[in-house]
């Protein structure tokens, strides 16, 4: 039957989408698979001290000599599948979609940043004897960009190394902030990042599995910003020991970072605290500044005591502990092994610290919004059911309201699913500080 | 104060909500239907699968303690106004100070024969739903009679669950007492497109009893027989009034109230889908059985109780649904049959499946109503035009302002503008591209 609007029917009363014996076993799957994948990566056949790949890991050795003349790794075949999974769901998608444009663009641009940035770019990158960089990744997504490893690696890879570091610190501080007040977070989350694309495609199907409670909610604001503020504390502290272990790599001095982390951290300080910017509220903007203030004084403290360890501990534990509890377990094992059962956007919802930045931007001055259509809201759920961030977005459209989350990743699905036309995620500069109210 | 909310539907969960924003009075919502509010227009999508019941509940279930609203899951067989009080039917009495009956509506039945058999159903409760559900089991056909709204979603519920469906619509085209031709056959033609036996012309003479009390069969007016497992009833809802008769409440085709919502009785006052209103705003119905009326007349009525005397206003008359795939919105008057004395700009795609109507008086011009078919308009800016009065040609030069269709859909607010310049000779260009900028600009000038 030839339809176009979003077909949903049977969603709940399958096994798969409806968290039964299907979804559970997938998701032991999965999650096995990401245990082994960082854990026991020579179970997948991962040769170690030079001996040739066996097993699966094998299997991908001809791909990846073609790319980039190497033998394949745990990571490749991770690459190579992950990049699969998004253009194979991808069409998946947009064949459910197909009758809505956004949806489409949407997701052909996740395929071509996937195929092409994550996947092909660095991997020839690699050939040339280049660092490892994907372009439109950044910190602190990318949390190992100020690493040791990877700062040795741009400042010894000449002009082209030291474009990657400009372009890395641009991202982050100029050109992201830039277009997410044009455009809202969704420029990066729902049409660029890589985790955002497996979960769009590959997470499709369980994208209803999002919890929409108020509980939720909260926690997800306490876990997401903790996970922000642990970041930032890790990262200083990885800088500080890189300039204390290499004193004369780099004109920056010990004095001169104290003094930059201070000042970025005040600015973003004034610009939280700000009266200018509404739509966050009160309590949020004291919480806010505690941790900006709490951060700060860290730093002045590690200073003053002339210390290379910013939270007492040696920085490269703390880094260590990142690693492993943040980039595997939790953006990994339980991020993508748990999507059956927990939904597609776990990650990204209580978890990323680049979503939690880009959702304070978007929250204070992005022109974005999802508009409500007047009264024509009947209430009906589709939009909260199909929200993969867990947002209840009939709460804001039943009343009239403008939806303006920092969580919202502008999939467009609600405004998709609603039977009745209400929801357009659009945006405009003419009233940015009221754009909350109606 | 006490008061009583007698329904938990749209009109009397509003009025609840906001009589707690203004007050700390004490409010108890009475239903025999659920335990908790749920949104009725979204039955359907329970049946299909895209929702749980629970999520089409608007509200988490702690909410109604939070506010401190009493739900009270009883049935109310009698009220009593002289005393104050509603008795239960466990023979409580429950008395009040305030009363607001908000009890909805019923499904038409017009005496055919075999029309309370088993596997008869229409479909407003939520029992309706339980009942579709438990006769879907095996079923392979079913018949539905009624060209409405609900007739239409009975056929989609079916539809996904791989049952045939035959349709028996009395008028010429789909829906064709609400839309005018041009609509009306487009999703008649839509309605085919999907594989629903549309049968019409058609009305239902006779249900046939499978000899257990459950239906096996209908007749049609042409003497057809056309086998089934289930009878849909979908021709229409009444007040649901008849158990308040001849209690010294006036009842009309509704609870009769005026434009404050109060009924004659003191204390006692009517909303949602049961109210018939006695001096109807002009253009609008005395009994309009829609979720939007019923959600504004809540509003009102709690700034009544709470002290803050408000007349009912509708305003502009809008509302919208979907046919299967296509989403219809009216904003306006847009009769059936166009009356004398208004001139019709209609513009209808080349895949017949998308449609822009705008209506206009004749001699002054003046914009009186859109009609949309699988392209979303914007409520504010066609309100705005519509209350100003706008004349057709300022409307068809900033027709962009209107589109409410996702990021990157194709928009045709040129080729109406086109099809205008072509009936009239005139030359009109277009003054704005689609822009939010342009669309809130416009909603905040005078």
């Amino acid at each position: 039957m030839n339809t176009f609007s979003v077909n949903n029917n049977g969603v709940w009363f399958r096994s798969m989408s409806n968290k039964g014996i299907v979804a559970w076993v997938l998701g032991v799957i999965l999650t096995g698979f990401y245990v082994l994948l960082y854990f026991f990566p020579y179970l997948l056949g991962q040769g170690s001290g030079g001996a040739p790949n066996t097993g699966i890991i094998a299997l991908f050795d001809p791909l990846s000599y073609a790319l980039k003349g190497k033998p394949a790794s745990q990571w490749f075949l991770y690459g190579t599948l992950y990049t699969v999974a998004i253009l194979g769901f991808g069409v998946k998608f947009l064949r459910k979609y197909r009758h809505n444009k956004y949806e489409i663009l949407r997701t052909i641009s996740v395929m071509f940043f996937q195929l092409g940035f994550a996947f092909l770019l660095p991997e020839i990158l690699q050939k040339l004897n280049k660092p490892y960089y994907d372009f439109k990744n950044m910190w602190p997504l990318n949390y190992y960009f100020f690493d040791a490893y990877s700062l040795e690696g741009y400042l010894s890879s000449g002009t082209i190394g030291l474009f990657m570091l400009v372009w890395g610190l641009l991202m982050i501080f100029v050109i992201s902030p830039i277009l997410t007040y044009y455009f809202g977070k969704r420029w990066f989350c729902s049409w660029v990042c890589g985790c955002g694309g497996l979960a769009e495609t590959a997470g499709d199907s369980f994208r209803h599995l999002s919890d929409k409670s108020i509980k939720a909610w909260k926690i997800e604001r306490w876990v997401i910003h903790s996970i922000l503020v642990f970041v930032v504390v890790m990262t200083i502290g990885v800088l500080y020991s890189y300039v204390y272990d290499h004193p004369d790599k780099l004109l920056v001095t010990r004095n001169y970072l104290t003094i930059t982390f201070l000042t970025v951290l005040a600015l973003a300080g004034v610009f939280i605290g700000s009266s200018f910017f509404k739509g966050i509220q009160k309590a949020d903007r004291r919480k806010a500044l505690i941790a900006i203030g709490a951060i700060m004084a860290l730093v002045v403290v590690a200073h003053l005591g002339n210390q290379k360890n910013i939270l007492f501990i040696d920085n490269g534990l703390l880094r260590q502990w990142y690693g492993f509890f943040i980039g595997a377990i939790f953006s990994g094992i339980v991020g993508v092994g748990f999507y059956p059962i927990l939904g597609s956007r776990v990650w990204c919802r209580y978890g990323c610290p680049m979503a939690a930045i880009l959702g304070v931007q978007q929250k204070l001055f992005s022109r974005f919004r999802i508009t409500t259509n007047g009264g024509q809201c009947i209430s009906c759920g589709n939009c909260s059911t199909y929200c993969e961030m867990g947002i209840d977005v009939r709460a804001y459209a039943q009343k009239g309201e403008n939806i303006v989350r920092a969580s919202c990743v502008g999939c467009g699905v609600c405004s998709a699913v609603c039977p009745r036309g209400v929801l357009k995620l659009e945006g405009s500069a003419f009233d940015i500080s009221d754009r909350v109210l109606v | 104060m006490n008061i009583i909310i007698l329904g938990n539907g749209i009109s009397g969960v509003t009025a609840a909500r906001h009589i707690r924003k203004q007050s700390d009075h004490k409010i108890t919502i009475i239903s025999s239907e659920m335990p908790f509010f749920f949104s009725r227009t979204a039955l359907m999508y329970v049946y299909m699968g895209h929702m749980r019941f629970k999520d089409i509940q608007p509200y988490e279930d702690d909410f109604w303690l939070k506010n401190n609203i009493n739900l009270l899951q009883t049935h109310i067989k009698d009220i009593d106004f002289e005393q104050k009080h509603l008795l239960a039917e466990n023979g409580d009495q429950i008395s009040y100070d305030k009363l607001i009956l908000a009890v909805g509506s019923k499904p038409n039945k017009f005496g055919w024969p075999g029309q309370d058999l088993d596997a008869v159903h229409g479909l407003y409760h939520k029992q309706d739903l339980d009942a579709m559900e438990k006769h879907s089991k095996g079923l392979k056909k079913a018949v539905i009679v009624g060209g409405g709204l609900i007739g239409l979603e009975m056929a989609e519920m079916f539809l996904s669950r791989k049952i045939s469906v035959t349709f028996l619509v009395r008028e010429s085209d789909y829906w064709r007492v609400v839309l005018p031709e041009e609509e009306s056959k487009m999703i008649s033609r839509h309605i085919k497109h999907h594989g629903i036996d549309l049968r019409l012309s058609t009305e239902l003479k006779e249900i046939i009893d499978d000899g257990s009390g459950k239906a096996c069969a209908v007749i049609t007016d042409k003497g057809e027989r056309i086998d089934c497992g289930f009878v849909g009833l979908t021709a229409g809802v009444h007040p649901n009034v008849a158990f308040l008769k001849n209690k010294g409440l006036n009842i009309g085709r509704g609870i009769q109230v005026n434009e404050f919502l109060e009924t004659n009785l003191p204390d006692v006052y009517a909303i949602g889908d049961c109210a018939e209103m006695l001096a109807p705003k002009p253009g609008r119905r005395p009994v309009e059985a829609v979720w939007y009326t019923g959600r504004m007349m809540g509003e009102v009525v709690a700034h009544n109780i709470c002290g803050n005397k408000k007349s009912y206003h509708p305003g502009i008359w809008f509302n919208s649904a979907k046919f299967l795939d296509i989403e219809y919105q009216v904003y306006g008057h847009i009769p059936s049959d166009l009356p004398k004395g208004t001139e019709t700009l209609y513009w209808e795609h080349p895949d017949g499946a998308k449609s822009i109507r705008i209506n206009y008086d004749s001699n002054s011009r003046v914009v009186t109503g859109f009609n949309l078919m699988g392209i979303r308009y914007r409520h504010d800016v066609c309100n705005k035009w519509l209350s100003q009065k706008a004349n057709i040609e300022t409307v068809l030069e900033n027709l962009s302002l209107a589109n409410f269709d996702p990021e990157f859909f194709k928009t045709y607010e040129s080729d109406v503008l086109a099809l205008y310049n072509q009936q009239t000779g005139k030359s009109l260009q277009p003054k704005r591209k689609r822009s939010l900028t342009s669309v809130l600009s416009f909603l905040k000038s005078k």
